[in-house]
């Protein structure tokens, strides 16, 4: 992990009310660092489904397994890791919600939702053995370069920080 | 965060529910599942979901819309959407369930849609 980086990082209980409570702790993250009304809204639901997706697919509903949520905030992006304890699963194995055949579907849009949301999305082999997504949205540019106390890494406020 | 509220009105021969709130993972869900089972058990097969104050909907929230369109449908009647709020029309838009749902913007013109 780059030295500028912050890290938030909490084990939750596989049971509904996490979904909630993550998606309230990625919020104020994405607030305190500069995101706009629109686009923490998109952090806050890609959370929610990652958080769901472990809770359901993952973890299967069992409350002896847990679900680790972590989030960086680095000069240029906030990172989003949630991780099961299930079994593990492949994005080309999940089938495409946008499909004629799955649009009356009841589940399987979580995925396309965070993919959709986020501005870079995947999935890989979590260390506890189940699936670790990670997802990241480019940080705003900073309003100010003098600092106003928010979650920013603090070189980052004497960065001038362009968009590619 | 604000759970979900649904009153349910007679217009006509449709029932038109009013919703409040998010349709989310949890009771959310669970509250439109049993205001639509209610709906079908009683009778009432023409459903309209006033959505103009429902502000939030993740993906569970979207499969309980789907399932209750096709619970309705399979009863011979049909739901249909009225007032959808930006945030949910854009998730309609991009799950393409735009092209799926019956969706109105004036209450006068969905009622009617029913006769």
């Amino acid at each position: 992990m780059a030295p500028d980086t912050k890290h938030l990082e909490v084990t939750l209980d596989t049971h509904v009310e996490s979904v909630n409570l993550a998606e309230e702790m990625c919020l104020r993250v994405a607030e305190a660092a500069g995101f706009a009304e629109d686009e923490c809204y998109r952090i806050g639901m890609s959370v929610r489904e990652g958080v769901i997706n472990a809770f359901h697919y993952g973890n299967q509903e069992k409350p002896d397994k847990k679900i680790h949520l972590g989030i960086d905030l680095t000069g240029e992006k906030m990172v989003i890791h949630v991780m099961d304890e299930g079994k593990g699963f492949r994005l080309s194995d999940v089938p495409d919600p946008l499909a004629e055949e799955n649009l009356l579907s009841t589940s399987g849009r979580g995925i396309f939702l965070m993919r959709s949301f986020m501005d870079e999305f995947d999935v890989v082999p979590g260390r506890t053995g189940g699936a670790e997504i990670i997802m990241s949205k480019k940080l705003p540019l900073p309003k100010s370069a003098s600092g106003n106390g928010n979650l920013r890494p603090s070189n980052s406020d004497a960065t001038p920080h362009q968009e590619a | 965060m604000p759970a979900l509220y649904a009153t349910t009105r007679e217009v006509g021969i449709i029932a038109l529910v009013d919703l409040s709130g998010r349709i989310a993972l949890g009771e959310g869900s669970a509250l439109l599942r049993k205001t639509i089972r209610d709906l079908l058990d009683s009778g009432n097969n023409k459903i309209l979901l006033n959505l103009g104050d429902v502000n939030y909907i993740d993906s569970s929230g979207i499969g309980e819309l789907v399932s209750g369109f096709t619970a309705v449908r399979s009863r011979g009647g049909e739901l249909k959407l009225l007032h959808l709020t930006k945030k949910v029309h854009d998730l309609l838009q991009i799950t393409k369930l735009f092209t799926v749902f019956d969706v109105y913007s004036d209450e006068p013109t969905a009622v009617r849609s029913f006769q």
